[in-house]
């Protein structure tokens, strides 16, 4: 479909591309800070141009050390900016993880609200793309186990470009999981709609027989599998979360009431993991409703293994349908 | 007389210098031992003014210093050790769960406060009892987080003071954050950032150097050695002296006697300066002394010995200038009766008003974990809400734990 002048067929990292070009325009205390995000525009490229158009004082090379870059992003964000960092990589941010755990999160509420600290950490996450260890990684559970963080995942190119807008607005640190093997499908991106909540999730597709809850690379997935499942005769709901922290617990409730049964799928280990919170909670909220345990599926509690293993550690097609068969089978 | 030196106390400062320490002594001594005669130095311990060439640089800075701006640092560290003697005997009575004592530090702490602009920007670790002073922070406002009412306790935007930092060195990379938002908006003041010789250690301390190198971030680095963290003395954190750790940044580093207050504020006016010229960091460390516990929870005489304290108590800082001001001319008798009159009533201020801390409201816990509000928390809340209002249904219908246990 060809481009309007509202919407655009724009690939994710290029959405975000553009949302984060649309907020150096619209505030000039927006930044841009990570390693490689100038010149070379990101690893991802998704800074690409940036630099080049907004200079080097809004779009930062920094040195290569994460907690110095999200450190210094807090006394920017004291100081009345609006950072967007990037690390580079899931498995590099654990060296921020102080800064990000310890003092970007803490800060408001040491403060009795006096201080803000509107700053994004911009993680491209998840596997499937053949790459090195660390560079594979989920840890987006760890981040949500801790208060005063927010943290969101898009899954197509038109949430990725209105959530980062909305990131970038609000006056809460966000961590901004971005599912990078979906970062060259595109969507139809409007930029001119109203967006919906930021924390609000999404019906992807309507179904009556179980609902898959799942968000960022996982949603894309749940998609193909309740395709498949149609095939089979089966009606499955899937639900885009979109948000980790806070969930939307409600909008799962509602179609756990429709469909009676729900499988969670994301790419993190199971153990500990997000589905683990959903699971106990929906228990908790649609105990009469439910017709079979909250199953789950996702990683094993192992190290993401090496490229040529990756393809069975990873939720596929067939071990979601397997958690959906068994759903089924109560 | 007025503020200069004499020559004749050269040999005296040489005397314990390198210079004068054998090869042998110096093998068996260590690192910060054999560094402390680089110390600049305005104040010997006996009071009396250092004039020489190597101090020179730095004496210009506070060459305007009058005998009343002698006798207000005077009044700033008596005042500052008064309510920090205070806190330990609070704690002591148990009206705080703990406290980092500055005891020793005053001169470090208040000459390089004292040197601060209004419009400057201060981020301390948790000792900086004596910049928060400086700064303006009311003392009483200090004590909320060690007695376990807040976690802060002031607006860090009211003085240009940040909140205390207890996680080792994470403030440094704010400062130099907070710095080069200060260069971008094109503004004149500058930054600074407390911590330990601990501290320098720290990975965070490491990338704030760099970064602050690379942007030319307008901040100053303010490393209080006071020889220990918790019980490992700076040989444990370093093979160098730390000053010199700022020339392989590529800024400038200096050490400064940290128990002279005069030369704590022309050193740290000197960094500030530069900062405020576009010339980047710098990195001061003030050799100085913790004569107390790490913290009240601490137990020095575990690990160092007595004769250490002692040597250290004769170059105390309040004692020094005590004896410049009295040398000089610069007071008299009513001037120490008058401060030790007001030292008693800021006592007197601190525990009462200590002591008549509320508890903060049960809500707390919810308020202000976010900004923007986060619907876990609001659910919380309310189950918290509902949990507290079942415990007044009860009474009101007679059930209430009390009346059952009878």
């Amino acid at each position: 479909m060809a481009d309007t002048a509202s919407t655009k067929n724009l690939a994710l990292a290029k959405a975000i591309n553009e949302s984060l070009r649309h907020a150096l325009e619209a505030d000039p205390k927006v930044l841009i800070m990570g390693e490689d995000v100038g010149k070379l525009g990101g690893v991802f490229r998704v800074t690409d141009g940036l630099q080049k158009d907004f200079g080097e004082s809004r779009v930062i090379d920094t040195p290569l050390a994460e907690s110095g870059i999200v450190g210094t992003a807090i006394g920017l964000a004291l100081r009345g900016y609006r950072p967007v960092v990037e690390i580079q990589f899931d498995g590099f941010v654990f060296p921020a993880y102080d800064q990000i755990v310890t003092q970007l999160a803490k800060m408001h509420a040491r403060s009795l609200g006096k201080v803000k600290l509107p700053v994004v950490v911009r993680i491209p996450y998840g596997g499937g793309i053949g790459a090195v260890e660390h560079h594979s990684e989920s840890p987006e559970a760890l981040f949500a186990h801790v208060s005063g963080l927010k943290i969101v995942s898009p899954s197509n190119a038109s949430d990725a470009y209105w959530m980062m807008q909305q990131a970038i607005q609000s006056d809460d640190p966000v961590i901004f999981f971005e599912p990078k093997r979906r970062y060259w499908d595109k969507a139809e991106v409007n930029t001119e709609a109203i967006p919906g909540p930021l924390h609000k999730a999404k019906v992807v597709r309507e179904g009556t027989d179980l609902t898959l809850v799942a968000y960022g690379p996982m949603v894309k997935l749940c998609q193909e599998v309740a395709a498949a499942a149609a095939e089979e005769g089966k009606n499955l709901e899937v639900v885009d979360l979109r948000s980790v922290s806070p969930l939307d617990f409600d909008s799962i409730q509602a179609s756990v009431e429709k469909t009676r049964r729900l499988v969670v799928v994301h790419e993190a280990p199971v153990f500990f993991g997000s589905g683990a919170e959903i699971a106990a909670r929906i228990t908790e909220r649609c105990f009469y409703h439910l017709e079979a345990p909250v199953l789950r599926v996702g990683g094993y509690h192992a190290p993401y293994p090496p490229a040529r293993l990756e393809e069975e550690y990873l939720p596929g097609l067939d071990r979601v349908l397997d958690a959906v068969d068994r759903a089924l089978a109560y | 007389m007025t503020v200069e030196s004499t020559a004749a106390h050269k040999p005296r400062r040489s005397a314990g210098s390198k210079a004068g320490a054998s090869g042998t002594e110096r093998a068996r001594t260590t690192a910060r031992k054999s560094a402390e005669p680089e110390l600049v130095q305005l104040l010997t311990p006996e009071g009396k003014r250092v004039k020489n060439a190597k101090n020179a640089e730095y004496a210009k800075y506070v060459s305007g210093v009058t005998p009343e701006d002698l006798r207000g640092l005077y009044r700033d560290m008596v005042l500052t050790r008064r309510f920090d003697a205070e806190a330990t005997a609070l704690q002591r009575q148990g009206e705080l769960g703990l406290w980092a004592s500055l005891l020793g530090q005053e001169a470090a702490q208040i000459g390089s406060g004292r040197a601060t602009r209004e419009d400057d920007y201060v981020f301390p670790t948790y000792r900086e009892h004596g910049v928060a002073w400086c700064r303006g922070v009311d003392p009483t406002n200090l004590l909320g987080m060690f007695r376990g009412v807040n976690n802060g306790g002031w607006d860090p935007n009211g003085n240009n003071f940040h909140l205390y930092t207890i996680v080792i060195g994470s403030q440094t990379l704010h400062a130099t954050g907070y710095a080069m938002g200060v260069a971008k908006d094109g503004a004149d003041s500058a930054v600074i950032a407390y911590f330990g010789d601990g501290a320098s250690s720290q990975g965070d301390v490491a990338e704030s150097f760099t970064f602050s190198a690379v942007y030319n971030a307008p901040v100053v680095f303010f490393c209080q050695n006071n020889q220990w963290a918790i019980s490992e003395p700076t040989e444990k954190q370093t093979r160098v002296p730390l000053y010199q750790r700022a020339q392989g940044y590529g800024f400038p580093g200096v050490r400064v006697d940290g128990n002279d207050v005069l030369a704590c504020l022309a050193v740290t006016r000197w960094a500030l300066e530069r900062a405020r010229n576009g010339e980047g960091p710098t990195l001061v460390e003030a050799y100085t002394y913790r004569m107390g516990a790490h913290t009240t929870s601490d137990d020095p005489t575990k690990y160092r010995a007595d004769e250490e304290r002692e040597a250290w108590e004769a170059k105390d800082p309040i004692l020094r200038l005590r004896r410049h001001l009295e040398a000089s001319n610069h007071t008299d008798e009513g001037f120490f009766a008058e401060l030790e009159a007001e030292s008693e009533a800021l006592g007197r201020r601190v525990r009462e008003a200590v002591r008549a801390m509320p508890d903060p409201d049960r809500f707390a816990i919810f308020e202000n974990v976010y900004a923007d509000g986060h619907a876990l928390v609001d659910e919380e809340r309310a189950q918290f809400a509902a949990y507290q209002a079942s415990f007044a249904t009860e009474s009101e219908s007679g059930f209430a734990a009390g009346t059952g246990g009878n």
